[in-house]
């Protein structure tokens, strides 16, 4: 008897292969393409509404996304090697495309992207401070400090148009890894060619709550009043997007239920017993019913503004708890039960090992540590001329 | 020194003999007699299994395990038992993987047997479609292996075998698994699990060779293969495989 | 049409940052590449040679043979003509290719548990295969007290 398994497992199936930090890559690649995507609806669908979060949500897509490649170098048995992802890509493997998605999203669309929008702030800065700092700034310049009105108005454009090809370079930066678990036929409780959109529904959910909390939170720690109109829209885009998200989960559900192969059986068995905690309770139930109660109740009803930031931060936390446990129920639910359909195993999170919890907290807290470093460095806050006055544009 | 014309006789009868059943052998085996170096493209492997031969005695796992230097824990090979009972879903057990044999089976009434599994050498491998840098790999002469130099141990071939064949070693941090003994089946010897199957209810087959014993087979017997439905062109064929198999 | 270059001349900089970290990697991908790859397929051909030239553990059938004539007619005689040395006396690879393989004697198998492991009676075993309860068959003896193993017929 193997201490935790139960039933039949083939011999090397006991061990998970892809632990707690496989579950923080797609979590956090998630939330970049969230965030972004929200930006993006500023920026190219003109909701003029969500303005204020514009720089925000973009200083968050690149705080996460500088950390998404750390949890696959921890994860990887050799992490010195995986520079071959670039010398020799296998295109027939979905993963191998990761290096060149990331890359090309980090410079191509965000760096990119946030140059152009904050230009003029960085020649302003670069030629008002002095010692260490006017280095940083002036390195940013890239060496040009040309922001005449005709200069911006072609950065505008160009931004626009960097938007425009950053939508679908988002959803492939996360799509691709719906579709990596997708795609194995070997493995019936991932393949499903819902997949990547259940994947993209569920990290655009995760990325706009993300933005809307650090908003809320941003605003409080400067003491300045929250744009209720901003806040509401994006509270009502959160709410569509998280039907669309919540009708492609169930979806899923209806269908195996009803088409009950031969995989079923064990699935509904592991769901009822190992999954119930992590899937019943906290992806759907607190994760997904009660906010989308919440928001629900707040599309319907005029609550007052206080009652309604309540609303929106308890909906908005609720949101990303539910999301990741999704994460969890995917990545982990999918190694819990043997490809003979005979028998279940179990997952227990190590604490200081290379896999283990700590790591894993370590990585969700340090992009909360580099989004301050870049609030510091690319304010995302203008400050009126002449009087000081911080404004929330 | 006088040789007698007999010891000549028998001496050099002897040799005659020796050297035609080693060729013999060779032929059958589909080896490079000695001396020929070894082309790939000559060969294409797979193995075939005998259900109704396999008694369970785990003498092929043991053999593995000795031959490859397999970390304890972690199987290349292994041998299931079934037991089968009317409506129900099979009793299926593996015992460290059938290391040290079974203990006896307990009940008499039912339909039971062994069936030793492997890495089935699939022609349409998933697991080498997904690997993201190409360590894992079809040879020309159809045996997957890992560039154990090469695997970034990200285990995506792990999840993607349907059959479970896969291991990360813990010593190396790199995937492993059955290697259908390239490093003997090169030089003309057999599997380390086909050479010590006391039954032969594991042979090692080469498709290329047209004296192998292997196309006889196929067409005299029913055979199946694991999972047929993944179409992953599995090499390993088994004979008088039951139905309620996984 | 000057005017646009001088408003959007600062666009270069970024494209060159770009291309040349791309010329970078171009020219120190060549260079980390390993050697032949892709020649037969999407991998390194230097993998093969590795793989076959791993050592040997077991030594095969015919090794044996060529030297224990006599215990390899015996066999061919009886029931056990088609077991292989090695899986009784384990692998002997370093007793048939050393120099003096009296200084890798094998050891003498375990026959109290070595036989029942293939021989004791049960049920998930073919029917066909010659097998009996030990404890009644032979009262607790040896097997080997009374079959020889490499010709075990009575």
């Amino acid at each position: 008897m193997i201490p935790g398994v139960e039933g039949f497992m083939y011999p090397n199936e006991v061990e998970l292969q892809w632990s707690l930090l496989i579950v923080l890559y797609p979590y956090i690649t998630g939330l970049v393409a969230g965030a972004f995507i929200l930006a993006s609806l500023e920026r190219v669908f003109k909701v003029d509404a969500v303005r204020p979060t514009y720089r925000l949500a973009l200083l968050t897509a690149l705080a996460f996304l500088l950390v998404a490649p750390l949890p696959l170098q921890l994860h990887l048995g050799h992490p010195e090697r995986s520079m071959e992802m670039y010398l020799t890509p296998h295109t027939s493997s979905a993963m191998a495309m990761f290096g060149f998605v990331y890359l090309w999203y980090l410079t191509v669309v965000l760096l990119l992207e946030i140059w152009l929008e904050y230009r003029a702030d960085i020649v302003r800065m670069a030629q008002t401070t002095t010692g260490f700092t006017r280095v940083v700034y002036r390195t940013l310049t890239l060496g040009s400090e040309n922001v005449s009105p005709r200069a911006r108005i072609i950065d505008d454009k160009v931004g626009y148009t960097v938007t425009v090809i950053g939508i679908p370079s988002a959803f492939l930066l996360h799509g691709y890894v719906g579709f990596i678990f997708g795609s194995v036929k070997a493995n019936p409780w991932w393949s499903t060619p819902l997949m990547p959109i259940v994947f993209l529904f569920s990290a655009m959910v995760s990325g706009i709550a993300a933005v809307m909390l650090l908003y809320m939170a941003s605003m409080k720690v400067r003491k300045t009043p929250i744009d209720m109109r901003c806040l509401d829209t994006v509270a009502k885009y959160l709410f569509y997007t998280f039907v669309i998200d919540f009708s492609l989960e169930m979806l899923d559900l209806v269908h195996r239920t009803y088409e009950a192969d031969e995989s079923f059986r064990s699935l509904d068995f592991m769901v009822h017993t190992r999954l119930w905690f992590s899937q019943v309770i906290l992806q759907i139930m607190l994760g997904t019913l009660v906010p989308l109660a919440l928001l629900a109740a707040t599309q319907l009803h005029k609550f007052a503004e206080d009652r309604r930031r309540a609303m929106y931060l308890a909906s908005g936390l609720l949101t990303m708890i539910g999301i990741f446990a999704m994460r969890w129920n995917v990545v982990i639910g999918g190694q819990l039960f043997s490809k003979s359909f005979l028998g279940y195993t179990s997952y227990k999170v190590q604490f200081a090992t290379r896999e283990g919890l700590l790591p894993a907290i370590a990585l969700m807290l340090l992009p909360f540590a580099i989004f301050v470093a870049l609030v510091k460095l690319l304010p995302p806050w203008e400050e009126k001329r002449g009087t000081g006055e911080a404004t929330g544009d | 020194m006088d040789i007698s014309r007999r010891e000549l006789f028998v001496t050099g009868g002897k040799l005659l003999i020796l050297a035609s059943v080693g060729a013999t052998f060779a032929e059958i085996t589909g080896a490079a007699p000695p001396g020929e170096p070894y082309r790939m493209a000559d060969h294409w492997w797979g193995m075939l299994i005998d259900i109704d031969k396999c008694i369970g005695c785990g003498s092929c796992v043991r053999a593995c395990a000795n031959e490859n230097h397999v970390p304890a824990g972690f199987f290349r090979t292994w041998v299931e038992r079934y037991q089968v009972e009317e409506g129900r879903q099979p009793h299926v057990d593996s015992p460290n993987g059938a290391m040290d044999g079974f203990p006896p089976t307990a009940r008499t009434d039912l339909k039971s047997f062994f069936v030793p599994k492997l890495c089935n050498q699939c022609a349409d491998s998933p697991c080498v479609q997904v690997c993201p840098v190409g360590a894992t790999f079809v040879s020309p002469d159809g045996v997957v292996l890992v560039d154990e130099s090469y695997c970034l141990g990200c285990r995506y071939c792990i999840q993607a075998c349907p059959y479970g064949c896969r291991y990360l070693h813990p010593a190396k941090n790199t995937v492993d698994k059955c290697t259908l003994c390239y490093h003997r089946i090169t030089q003309g010897l057999t599997t380390a699990c086909c050479e010590n199957c006391p039954t032969g209810a594991r042979q090692l087959v080469d498709f290329k060779n047209p004296r192998d014993p292997v196309h006889e087979f196929l067409r005299k017997n029913k055979v199946q293969v694991l999972k047929p439905y993944m179409a992953t062109e599995a090499k390993v064929y088994y004979k008088d495989l039951d139905g309620s198999v996984r | 049409m000057r005017q646009l270059f001088r408003d959007s001349g600062h666009l270069i900089r970024p494209a060159v940052v770009l291309l040349a970290a791309l010329g970078v990697f171009l020219v120190v991908r060549t260079a980390l590449i390993p050697k032949a790859f892709g020649k037969y397929g999407h991998f390194s051909p230097a993998a093969l040679d590795v793989i076959r030239q791993r050592p040997l553990v077991y030594a095969g059938q015919e090794a044996c043979v060529l030297c224990h004539e006599g215990e390899g007619k015996e066999r061919a005689a009886g029931k056990h003509a088609h077991v292989a040395c090695e899986a009784c006396h384990g692998p002997q690879a370093a007793h048939a290719n050393a120099d003096d393989p009296a200084a890798h004697k094998p050891a003498l198998p375990d026959v109290a548990n070595l036989c029942r492991r293939c021989h004791e009676r049960d049920a998930a075993k073919p029917a066909g295969f010659p097998q009996v309860a030990t404890v009644e068959h032979s009262g607790g003896m040896l097997c080997n007290a009374c079959h020889q193993p490499h010709n075990p017929h009575l």
